[in-house]
């Protein structure tokens, strides 16, 4: 007779529109101490993580005052960093970081859109898992042992074979000008390419295979071919990819032992490719524990505030973009 | 017919893109197993009991081991876990049991923050929160920022955990007459056990491979040290310092103790993503 | 404002529980509307009407559950002369147990442990007794032969038949007064139905229950009364022969002949 639907039971433990976490605070729930020791204290911890962003927030501003009212906007627009004379302009440091990890995403970005491609659309059944697993995997590796294979293994091959090859052939490029250290800019772009490569292809792949296949097959029906039927898919996917390119992008300007060990560590400014450069990650490894006085200390502090700031936005930014994309989704499908 | 050939060349078009898309996932592969195969062949050699034993030698003299980096990341692990795991946990519970009020939807966002966070800037805060006042560096400076970046982790894991567990044994429980924190703690929490652990032991992992928030809040030390008030030697640390030298010696056996490390560090990978399979199976 | 067609006491018989006036809110929607309708003692109550129409709501009223899901009751409870509203729900669900629509029971726990749930996790503690007490209600619960082997299996291991048994005997160690079941049999095969339908014939011996369901053969099988739900208000209320064979409302005529559902 009538088809059995299971009656919409909502979410036992949702709120109701109107209370709110702190009415649960006020009036001990069920009359059950229980109860309310127990959820007030979970509430505590959670409370203790906000907390805790905002006391990192509070501390590392406070701690670079001392620079920030020193050097005020010059301390981003002066690439003098000279720690003799207590002269601290992180332009140098800013310019790295962003050189660096653009490097990176330029490289990486068409890697991971392809292996997304290959693991949503073209991949047997059977190899996606463990494919996947091994492009995981490859986050999984700490920086230290990427430095570590950057040190000893990537950098004479720079040195000895690529960047010849490239300043014999495209030397005329401002990109490829300079004696082949095997360290320096080429060096750290290579390794957080690889190091951001999972995140950004992982999730590309995530956001593709959520596209439905209704619109693959009306591609086909229509007489396209394989790729041009990815075509569009992938023009679906655009604002999911430009999401994991963020927190890809996100993760490479923080990443710091396995650009410090490739970079050459040398606060200099410069568009080759070849040659040595810093970051603003790598200069806090490096230079922390020297810090003699409290300018030098607290203008290293200011250079993580930067970058706190900096990961916050990408990510926050990234976020919002795959929040929006699966809104959409939900609402659409 | 022209229109025969312009179907050829999209097609043609397909299969090359195809094999490019294919080239890619090569491509990206080949630095694993590259890296996998050097850290093997590199570090192999210098395996042996002395090295999981023996404290490091001065300069210049071969041999010795990293057995103080050993006991070091132990004990900066274990002071991590101990606040790591506390706050992770019932903070997961709690954004689990309030999926969507206000406050939740701050907290998560936060976690969320707290876990793109470069783990440089983590060891910033930890030398602000203690190292300044300890006036020293310290095992449990090294400890607290370890602990930090294990907290987004752990929260992220229990609270995904949790949620998977179905409603339905959450109304069974509180049908029977059982309170809420009773049901959360011994009907839900135990069925969402094995997940958790395994997040766990990968937040572990993660937090066993940094190296950059240890560099100036545990800081390193050659010679043994349990104290939690001293500086303290750790695996990634040793690594770092070995790989700068200019000895063959201690260039091997950073390669040694990098293969420990990534073997221990796969390993908790694979077994996590294998548990975690088997729930969406 | 009554609804039935006949009046509260029904015919002297003793009632168990009552709701007078009911009405219940998830946040501003509200799901039932002046809901009064008695439920005699050691007698099934059916609650019967389409999806939707508030059934599971009103027996989540009934042990207070509505408001853990964040629903608000307005109105009022009795079981016995005590309106529950001002009773500690977890006490109250001591007294008024219930079966889920799907088999429950909990993952960890092995069978006996799943008996024995919500008597351990309130502290009881005398392993002999336990023991007892499983034995004693998984006979209650026509489950003890199948499982009297074997008791430290996972309550997961059983079939969904088992289950719902277990589910009932877990509910039963508990000792309550009135048993609800939410469309207990609907994710079971026929045969697992039958079993727990003479269950239920065998229990109300010494329980009162109420069971929804929108199988209406099962409603006509074994319960005494029967109300019909449509759009969260009470349609119509009475034995369940009058209410199948004459109702009194139209909109109960079509419902039990299926013009609608």
């Amino acid at each position: 007779m009538i088809s059995s639907t299971e009656e919409e039971i909502p979410n036992i433990t949702s709120d109701a529109a109107k209370s709110s976490s702190l009415s649960g605070l006020l009036k001990p729930g069920g009359k059950n101490l229980g109860d309310f020791i127990f959820e007030n204290t979970t509430r505590l911890f959670a409370f203790l993580v906000l907390s805790l962003v905002l006391l990192m927030a509070y501390e590392m501003f406070t701690k670079s005052l001392p620079s920030i009212n020193r050097f005020g906007w010059s301390f981003i627009s002066s690439s003098t960093w000279d720690p003799v004379h207590d002269q601290f302009g992180a332009l140098p440091f800013i310019f790295g970081t962003l050189f660096s990890s653009l490097i990176g995403l330029m490289i990486a970005l068409p890697l991971s859109v392809g292996i997304a491609i290959f693991l949503s659309e073209l991949c047997p059944q059977w190899l996606e898992h463990p494919v996947s697993l091994l492009v995981e995997l490859l986050a999984a590796i700490p920086s230290i042992v990427y430095g570590l294979f950057g040190i000893f293994v990537m950098t004479p091959w720079l040195r000895d074979t690529v960047e010849p090859f490239l300043g014999d052939h495209l030397g005329f490029i401002p990109l490829f000008t300079g004696p082949p250290y095997g360290f320096g800019m080429l060096a750290a772009g290579l390794i957080l390419s690889l190091m951001i490569l999972p995140i950004i292809a992982s999730i590309s792949r995530d956001v593709m295979k959520a596209i439905p296949g209704s619109l693959r097959e009306a591609a086909f029906a229509l007489g396209a071919t394989k790729w041009e039927a990815i075509k569009i898919v992938l023009s679906g996917s655009k604002s999911g990819i430009l999401g994991a390119t963020l927190l890809g992008l996100g993760r490479a300007v923080g990443e710091t032992m396995a650009v410090t060990m490739v970079i050459g560590n040398r606060p200099s400014i410069s568009f080759s490719l070849f040659d040595p450069g810093h970051t603003m990650a790598s200069v806090l490894a490096n230079e922390f524990t020297e810090a003699t006085s409290e300018l030098y200390t607290s203008s290293l502090i200011e250079i993580a505030l930067l970058l706190f700031i900096l990961t916050i936005v990408l990510n926050a930014a990234a976020r919002f973009i795959v929040w929006s994309v699966t809104k959409k989704y939900q609402a659409e499908y | 017919m022209a229109s025969i050939y312009y179907y050829r060349w999209r097609r043609t078009k397909s299969h090359i893109m195809a094999a490019l898309c294919f080239a890619s996932a090569l491509i990206a592969l080949i630095p694993l197993f590259l890296i996998f195969y050097y850290t093997m062949s590199k570090g192999l050699s210098s395996i042996n009991w002395s090295f999981f034993t023996q404290m490091p030698k001065p300069a210049g003299e071969t041999g010795g081991g990293m057995a103080n980096a050993l006991i070091g990341t132990g004990i900066l692990i274990a002071i991590g876990s101990s606040i790591g795991l506390p706050v992770g946990i019932l903070a997961g519970i709690y954004l689990s049991a309030h999926r969507t009020t206000l406050f939740s939807r701050i907290v998560r966002f936060l976690t969320e923050v707290l876990n793109g966070i470069p783990s440089i800037v983590i060891g910033v805060v930890a030398y602000i929160l203690v190292v300044i006042p300890m006036k020293r560096f310290s095992a449990l400076a090294g400890g607290v920022s370890l602990g930090i970046l294990m907290i987004p982790l752990v929260t992220r894991t229990a609270e995904e955990m949790l949620n998977l567990i179905p409603q339905s044994y959450r109304e069974a429980s509180l049908g029977l007459g059982i309170s809420r924190w009773k049901t959360t703690l011994f009907v839900i929490l135990p069925a969402a056990f094995k997940g958790i652990f395994t997040g766990i032991l990968l937040s572990i992992a993660r937090a066993a491979g940094e190296t950059a928030p240890l560099l100036f809040t545990a800081l390193g030390n050659r010679f043994w040290s349990t104290q939690l008030d001293q500086p303290i030697a750790s695996l990634t640390v040793f690594i770092y310092d070995y790989s700068k030298a200019p000895f063959d010696d201690w260039n091997r056996q950073a390669w040694a103790a990098a293969l420990v490390l990534i073997v221990l560090v796969m390993l908790i990978n694979i077994i996590f993503r294998i548990v975690t399979r088997k729930r969406y199976a | 404002m009554l609804n039935t067609s006949e009046d509260i006491k029904v015919d002297d018989e003793t009632v168990r529980m009552r709701t007078e006036n009911l009405n219940a809110f998830f946040g501003r929607t509200q799901a039932l509307k002046n809901i009064t309708i008695a439920i005699p003692k050691n007698k099934v109550l059916s609650i019967i009407g389409p999806s939707g129409c508030g059934k599971s709501t009103f027996l989540r009223c009934l042990n207070r559950m509505h408001e853990e899901i964040g629903g608000t009751i307005k109105g009022e409870i009795f079981l016995g002369s005590q309106d529950i509203m001002n009773l500690d729900p977890v006490n109250l669900r001591k007294k008024i147990g219930m079966i889920f629509q799907k088999p429950n029971p909990f993952p960890t726990m092995s069978v006996s442990d799943n008996v024995t749930a919500g008597l351990r996790l309130n502290g009881f503690r005398n392993k002999k007794k336990l023991q007892e007490i499983v034995e004693e209600n998984l006979i209650k619960a026509a489950l003890w032969d199948e499982v009297k082997e074997n008791l430290n299996q996972p309550g997961i291991n059983l079939s969904g038949g088992q289950q719902q048994r277990l589910c009932i005997a877990r509910t039963l160690a508990v000792n309550p007064e009135v048993i609800l079941m939410d469309e207990p049999c609907s994710a079971l095969d026929p045969i697992s139905t039958a079993k727990i339908e003479e269950l239920i014939k065998d229990l109300k011996k010494t329980f009162t229950i109420v069971i929804v369901t929108h199988n209406m053969q099962q409603a006509a099988r074994v319960s005494a009364y029967t109300a019909f739900l449509y759009m969260g208000e009470l349609i119509e209320y009475g034995k369940t022969l009058n209410m199948f064979t004459r109702p009194g409302k139209k909109q109960t005529e079509d419902y039990v002949t299926g013009r609608f559902g």
